[in-house]
C-alpha cells in the first residue's frame, strides 16, 4: 500500500509536469527542454522560502513565477532573438543549474520539520481520523503525513488540470491551440503567434516549477540535479496517457496526461522493486520513449511492405 | 480600397540569388472591385499579395486600404482588415481541431481575445448557420477535427474563416489551383457569391485563364515583377481566353528583341 501511496503521489505531483511538458511539446509543438532547470528552479525556491519561514502557499506559487519566468526568457529568446526552439531551452536550462545554486545556496536543501502545504490536512486528519501517526485506509495502515500529502497533491492537480482544460476552450485558449497547429492560419486571423508562444512556454515552466515546489515538499528536500531527465519523464508520460485516453479533446488529453503519470510511475516504481539498478532509470525511460516515437511509423511501414507483398503474390 | 503605391521588393539583394520580385508596382483597387492578378510563374503575383498581407517587409513603396498606411503594420495586424485564403488548402485551418473550434478562431478575427468560452451555445447556433448555407452537408460534423475534410471543403470552409467579419480586402492565392476540377468549380463558385453578396474588395491570383475571364472585374496582368496591362470595364467584359494568351505572347516577344531593334521595328511597321 505504501508502495502504491507513493506512486500515486509523486505521479500526481509529476502530472503537473506532464501538463506542462503537454502544453509545448504537443499544444505547441515546442521542443522544449527548460523543464530539466525549471522543475529545479521550482523546488529550489520553494525550499528556501519554506526554510526561511514562509508560508507553504506563498512559497508554491513564488515557485510557480519563478518557473513561469523560465519560460517566458526561453519564449523570448526564441521569437525575438530568432533561436532555435532546443538551443533557446538548453541556454536557459543551463544558466538555470547556476540560478538554482545561487538560489539555494549550495547544492542540497533539506526541508526538516518545516510546514509544507500537506501540514493542514495532516493536523486535520490527525485530530479526525487516525490512530496516532497512521491512518487505515482500506484495512490498510499508511502514514498521516503520505494520506494528507496525497489528499492535498489530487486537490491541487484536479484544480489546476481543471483550470487548464476551461482556458484552452476560451477564445484565447483556442487561439493558443491553434498557433502549435498552424501559425500561418493563426497569423491570418489577426493573432500574434510568437507573443503567444512566449506566453504558452512562460504557463508551461509555471507548471513545472510548481511540480517542482511540490516534489521537494512530498521528499523534503531541494537538489540541484533533481531535473536531469525530466522531460523525457514527462513525454514518457504523456505518450502512454495518449495511448490509454486518445488526445482527440483537451479534457481527454489532460486525462491522458494524469493518468499516464501516475501509470508510469507505478510501474517504475514496480521495476525497482523487483530489482532495476536505479542508476539505470533514465536509460530505460529514454529508451521508453525512443521505442514509442519510433515503433508507430516501423510497425506502419512493415505493415504497409507486408500488405504490398501480399498484393503481388 | 486598396492603394499600393510604388511597390519595390527584392529577395536576396546583393547575392548571386538576387531576384526583384517587385519593380514599382503603381495600382489602385476601387471599393468593391473584384480584381484578378495572372502571369507567368516568377512574375511576382503571389509576392505581391503577400506584400498586402505582411508576409515581408517591403524595400520601398506604401500600401493604402481605405486611407490608411498598413505599410509598417505586421501581418496579424493586417488581419483585421484582410481576409486571406492560401493556394494550400490545409494552410487555412488547423487540422487538429474540429470545424467550430476553427470558424470560432474566426469570428473574432483582428478583435481581442479574452477568456470567454469560445464555443458558446449562440457561437454554436451562428456557426452550424453559416456552415449549412454552404451547402456541402458540413452542419453535422462541426465536432470532427477538420483534418479529417477533403481539400475542397477545407477550401469552402477556409473561405468562410476569411469572410465571416467582413474583410476590407479579400486575398485569393490561387485558392482553386490545388482542388480537382469538380470541387474547384464549387470552390470558384463560392467565391464569386461571397463576393457579390458582401460587396468585397477582392484581389484574386490564378494561373487559370477561364476563371480570369469569367470571375473578376477587373484583370491584372504582371510580368517580372511589374503591371504590364490591364483590362477593366467594357474591354474586360469583351477579352476572352486566346486575346490574353494572346497578350503573353506580345509580351514575351517584345522581352526577346533588343529595344533599340524593337523600336525600329515599331517605326517600321506600326
Amino acid at each position: 500500500m505504501t508502495l502504491v501511496i507513493g506512486a500515486l503521489t509523486i505521479g500526481l505531483i509529476l502530472s503537473l509536469l506532464s501538463m506542462g511538458v503537454w502544453i509545448s511539446f504537443r499544444v505547441l509543438r515546442y521542443c522544449d527542454i527548460t523543464v530539466d532547470g525549471s522543475i529545479t528552479l521550482g523546488a529550489s525556491v520553494a525550499a528556501i522560502l519554506l526554510v526561511k519561514g514562509w508560508s507553504p502557499w506563498t512559497a508554491t506559487l513564488a515557485a510557480t513565477f519563478a518557473g513561469t519566468a523560465a519560460g517566458w526568457v526561453t519564449g523570448i529568446l526564441h521569437t525575438r532573438f530568432k533561436i532555435q526552439e532546443l538551443l533557446a531551452g538548453i541556454l536557459v536550462m543551463t544558466a538555470l543549474y547556476s540560478v538554482n545554486l545561487r538560489v539555494m545556496g549550495r547544492s542540497n536543501v533539506p526541508l526538516l520539520d518545516v510546514e509544507t502545504l500537506a501540514s493542514p490536512m495532516a493536523r486535520f486528519m490527525t485530530r479526525y481520523a487516525s490512530h496516532g501517526d497512521n491512518l487505515s485506509i482500506f484495512g490498510w495502515w499508511v502514514p498521516v503525513q503520505d494520506a494528507a500529502m496525497l489528499v492535498t497533491v489530487l486537490g491541487v492537480t484536479i484544480a489546476v488540470a481543471l483550470l487548464i482544460r476551461w482556458f484552452l476552450l476560451t477564445h484565447l485558449g483556442t487561439a493558443l491551440r491553434a498557433t502549435g497547429d498552424n501559425p500561418q492560419m493563426v497569423r491570418a486571423q489577426g493573432v500574434n503567434h510568437k507573443t503567444l508562444v512566449v506566453f504558452g512556454l512562460a504557463s508551461a515552466n509555471g507548471l513545472v516549477g510548481l511540480s517542482g515546489a511540490l516534489l521537494a515538499q512530498y521528499q523534503g528536500f531541494a537538489d540541484v540535479q533533481m531535473g536531469i531527465g525530466m522531460m523525457v519523464w514527462g513525454l514518457a508520460s504523456i505518450i502512454i496517457g495518449e495511448a490509454l485516453a486518445g488526445r482527440t479533446t483537451p479534457g481527454l488529453a489532460l486525462c491522458g496526461a494524469i493518468m499516464g503519470t501516475i501509470l508510469f510511475r507505478l510501474l517504475v516504481a514496480i521495476a525497482l522493486r523487483w530489482g532495476l539498478n536505479p542508476n539505470d532509470l533514465k536509460l530505460v525511460t529514454a529508451l521508453f520513449v525512443f521505442a514509442a516515437l519510433v515503433l508507430p511509423s516501423v510497425v506502419k511501414s512493415a505493415r504497409n511492405s507486408f500488405s504490398n507483398r501480399q498484393r503481388h503474390a | 480600397m486598396l492603394d499600393l503605391r510604388h511597390i519595390h521588393k527584392t529577395f536576396f539583394p546583393g547575392t548571386p540569388n538576387e531576384v526583384q520580385a517587385l519593380c514599382g508596382i503603381d495600382l489602385l483597387i476601387p471599393e468593391g472591385t473584384f480584381a484578378a492578378i495572372i502571369g507567368t510563374n516568377g512574375s511576382g503575383k503571389s509576392t505581391l499579395l503577400n506584400a498586402v498581407a505582411g508576409a515581408f517587409d517591403l524595400d520601398q513603396g506604401a500600401i493604402h486600404i481605405d486611407g490608411k498606411n498598413i505599410s509598417a503594420w505586421p501581418e496579424y495586424r493586417r488581419a483585421s482588415l484582410i481576409g486571406r485564403v492560401f493556394q494550400n488548402p490545409f494552410a487555412g485551418t488547423a487540422a487538429e481541431m474540429t470545424l467550430a473550434e476553427n470558424l470560432a478562431l474566426s469570428m473574432r478575427r483582428g478583435c481581442r481575445r479574452g477568456l470567454g468560452l469560445a464555443l458558446h451555445r449562440s457561437a454554436r447556433t451562428e456557426i452550424a448557420d453559416r456552415v449549412r448555407s454552404l451547402n456541402l452537408g458540413l452542419e453535422n460534423r462541426l465536432d470532427n477535427p477538420i483534418g479529417t475534410l477533403s481539400g475542397g471543403q477545407r477550401q469552402a470552409l477556409t473561405l468562410l474563416m476569411a469572410t465571416w467579419l467582413r474583410p476590407r480586402l479579400l486575398l485569393l492565392d490561387e485558392h482553386t489551383a490545388a482542388l480537382d476540377p469538380k470541387s474547384a468549380a464549387q470552390v470558384a463558385e463560392l467565391t464569386l457569391t461571397i463576393i457579390r453578396r458582401e460587396k468585397l474588395t477582392a484581389l484574386m491570383v490564378t494561373h487559370s485563364m477561364p476563371q480570369a475571364v469569367q470571375l473578376p472585374d477587373r484583370i491584372i496582368m504582371m510580368h517580372k515583377g511589374r503591371v504590364v496591362r490591364q483590362y477593366e470595364g467594357q474591354e474586360k467584359s469583351r477579352v476572352r481566353v486566346p486575346d490574353l494568351l494572346a497578350a503573353f505572347d506580345q509580351v514575351r516577344r517584345r522581352e526577346q528583341l533588343d529595344p533599340a531593334v524593337a523600336h525600329l521595328l515599331h517605326n517600321q511597321y506600326a
